[in-house]
């Protein structure tokens, strides 16, 4: 009875389309509209110049703390480009173009890092979850969502988010592990972006790559350059149809790398070297598609600079709202329960007491749902 | 996580047909609306399960295997495995799931094994099960119920006693209910799942087969967040709840047969929210008052009812609240564990210091 090497099943696919020096595999590479291509461009441009402002917000002191997403624009909006509106979209906190792609207004963003739980309620016309702190605990509702999908048979595909961190929690592990074992239509697209604020991806795992997790759980995988818009667009498309058509999950590995700080509550240089934040902006996912689309004739400089006048504009109005914006502080007990138990109307009452009595709030109006 | 051997010994014995500490244990050929907790809490389950298709029940071992006290027997038989799911051995991951179940509409209700593990649920529980309502600003809500055996008294090993109700009870977003008997056992966890929010619901296993009760043929439910008279009295009042109502009885018997005290018995039935009114009516009425818990004493729930009764009701007491509480101990292993919990001995000398102040 011989020692022998066991074949381990699964299979992880590496795909890279776009490289960082504008090399394009035209074989591998998406046929989508012109039309598209322009808007996903200006998504991710909308959201490159929307993190922007929140660091000025935040070191204006009109925002609280901020945690940025330059350099990460790409993944989130490539997979929710191929999300329905029926479909979920189920994020971390770094994932602001998919959010904007997914109708999320903008002001809304801004008051959630402002201080408002308003800023969570979800637009009624998508099947999203708000920003989820606790890192990767959001794993095990979407593998639930997901898993309600196929019991309601309803065709839903769930695409969830989370980091290289994440990776390293026990729900991370819960959430494949439940959303496997009862093959439930979930993408899984961990965002490594090489940092978990000062821990570096090699010290989360003794894993050559985070993708040969998904060997584990007993389904394929696929590595992406996350800066490479273009194949972020094609493993999303092919893990999709696969989760809805029945196929179970995929994980997803998107490299990629957090350009600016984790929060604006830390400094990067004391823990990363500017030698290797330089190696990286070079692949930065925005001018890497904005020189392809020029390529194309899709853009030019002067479209651009409209572009980027518009989307000025807009922020300028989406901050004017924002800051218009007054939260009703009584708010607090109004969700607590389907009905307000009596000690909390008394706490309530307290609490108005305590403020004088009339304070004539502004009720909150993004209430979706009665 | 859980030792196989241990469940399958503490199943057995919890057999209905081994009976277990009670002294009520009733002949097996009694009507069938003479049930066990155990019994009871099935049927309430069967019942909802009946008449709402998107409840579901999940866990470990509830399936095939009807669970370790078999609370879930026949279920997995009546509504199939997309139904009754024995999931993966991950309590994050029960609730975890559910979470997103509700999301999707349906009416998860999570069996913990035992209560000590619940704890490795405690991050989803506290980061989401109780803030989905208000987080998402009533877009979504979360009416899972996540319940378990709970407390000492079968003599089972580490981490199978605990008693967690003011952890849970300290969680702004959750319910929290303890049944003390099989027909309110029945009729509060058929509220638990009909209620719009998150209801964590105790079941003390030390009763789950101590004795039988009537239990009407109709389907009953009862408020979350009232409790009841247990015993009506005038000399002081003795406020509990689960398994220990059965012990305060025990003792109140004992005040009026041997020292001619006449306790009211308050049996709050649920933690969060707590019955305010009727903790302080009666209180009023009988100036005096002994809280008995077998979870803490240091942040327990008596605690808190101590505030209340001071708070509101400060000047009609006639002596000083007493406490009768577990300690502050972990519970011993189950050869030192009846030391640990309150007794009937203990309640009575308790309630005498207070009348004799």
């Amino acid at each position: 009875m011989p020692r022998d090497t066991v074949p381990i099943p699964g299979k992880i696919e590496k795909i890279e389309i776009l490289s960082h020096d504008g090399k394009l595999d035209t074989k591998l590479e998406p046929k989508l509209p012109d039309a598209d291509l322009r808007k996903l461009f200006r998504y991710m441009l909308f959201t490159r110049m929307l993190d922007e402002r929140c660091l000025h917000l935040q070191r204006q002191g009109r925002i609280g703390t901020y945690g940025p997403c330059k350099g990460q624009e790409a993944t989130p909006l490539g997979v929710a480009y191929h999300l329905r509106k029926e479909d979920w979209f189920v994020p971390s906190y770094r994932e602001l173009s998919g959010f904007l792609w997914r109708g999320w207004p903008v002001d809304r963003y801004m008051l959630w890092w402002g201080g408002h739980e308003i800023g969570s309620s979800i637009p009624p016309e998508v099947n999203d979850t708000p920003i989820c702190v606790p890192i990767a605990s959001q794993v095990q509702y979407a593998a639930g969502i997901a898993w309600g999908a196929k019991l309601r048979k309803d065709g839903t595909v769930v695409a969830c988010f989370c980091g290289d961190g994440g990776t390293s929690e026990g729900d991370f592990h819960e959430g494949m592990n439940y959303a496997t074992v009862f093959k439930v239509p979930l993408v899984m697209i961990v965002q490594n972006n090489q940092w978990a604020i000062s821990v570096p991806r090699h010290k989360q795992t003794a894993s050559q790559t985070i993708a040969q997790k998904a060997v584990a759980y007993g389904i394929d995988a696929m590595i992406v350059d996350g800066n490479d818009i273009l194949a972020v667009l094609v493993a999303a498309k092919e893990a999709i149809d696969k989760a809805r058509n029945g196929g179970g999950p995929t994980l997803i590995e998107a490299i990629t790398y957090r350009l600016s700080m984790h929060t604006t509550a830390d400094d990067p240089k004391k823990y990363r070297s500017e030698a290797e934040v330089k190696s990286w902006e070079a692949k930065d996912p925005l001018p890497r598609f904005r020189d392809y689309l020029r390529k194309k004739k899709l853009l030019d400089e002067k479209i651009e600079a409209v572009m980027e006048e518009d989307i000025r504009n807009e922020l300028d109005t989406a901050v004017a709202k924002y800051e218009q914006y007054r939260h009703d502080p009584y708010a607090m007990f109004d969700y607590m329960y389907a009905q307000m138990t009596p000690e909390l109307a008394r706490q309530k009452q307290e609490l108005k007491a305590a403020l004088g009595g009339d304070v004539a709030p502004q009720r909150e109006t993004a209430r979706t749902h009665g | 996580m859980t030792d196989v051997a241990l469940l399958v010994d503490v199943g057995l014995s919890f057999r209905d047909d081994l009976g277990i500490g009670g002294p009520a244990r009733l002949d097996r050929k009694q009507a069938m609306a003479q049930l066990t907790m155990v019994k009871a809490l099935n049927l309430a389950l069967t019942e909802v399960m009946r008449e709402n298709p998107n409840v579901m029940m999940m866990g470990q071992d509830v399936g095939i295997d009807e669970g370790v006290f078999r609370v879930t027997e026949g279920l997995l038989k009546e509504f199939g495995e997309d139904r009754v799911v024995d999931t993966p051995l991950a309590e994050a991951g029960i609730v975890g799931s559910a979470v997103g179940l509700c999301m999707k509409g349906f009416l998860p209700v999570c069996e913990m094994q035992f209560d000590g593990f619940s704890y490795q649920a405690f991050h989803q529980v506290e980061g989401h099960v109780r803030r989905l309502r208000n987080r998402t600003r009533g877009r979504f809500t979360c009416p899972m119920v996540i319940r378990m055996p709970y407390g000492g008294g079968i003599r089972a090993i580490e981490h199978h006693s605990e008693a967690p109700e003011a952890t849970y009870a300290h969680l702004a977003g959750l319910k929290v209910v303890l049944p003390s008997g099989p027909r309110n056992a029945r009729a509060l966890l058929r509220a638990a799942i009909l209620d719009p929010d998150p209801v964590v619901v105790l079941e003390p296993k030390a009763i789950y087969r101590a004795f039988r009760e009537e239990v009407p043929d109709a389907p009953e439910t009862m408020p979350i967040g009232k409790g009841v008279i247990a015993r009506p009295g005038k000399d002081v009042t003795i406020i509990t709840y689960a398994a220990m109502v059965r012990t305060v009885l025990e003792a109140a018997e004992e005040l009026a047969e041997e020292h001619g005290v006449d306790a009211e018995v308050v049996d709050l039935l649920s933690v969060a929210p707590i019955d305010n009114d009727l903790i302080n009516a009666s209180v009023r009425k009988t100036g005096r008052a002994v809280v008995v818990h077998e979870s803490y004493r240091h942040c327990g729930v008596g605690g808190e009812i101590v505030a209340r009764i001071v708070e509101d009701s400060l000047m009609y007491l006639e002596a000083p609240i007493k406490r009768v509480t577990g300690y502050d101990t972990i519970i011993p292993f189950f050869a030192n564990e009846q030391n640990w919990l309150p007794s009937s001995a203990k309640v009575v000398s308790a309630a005498l210091e207070t009348v004799r102040f």
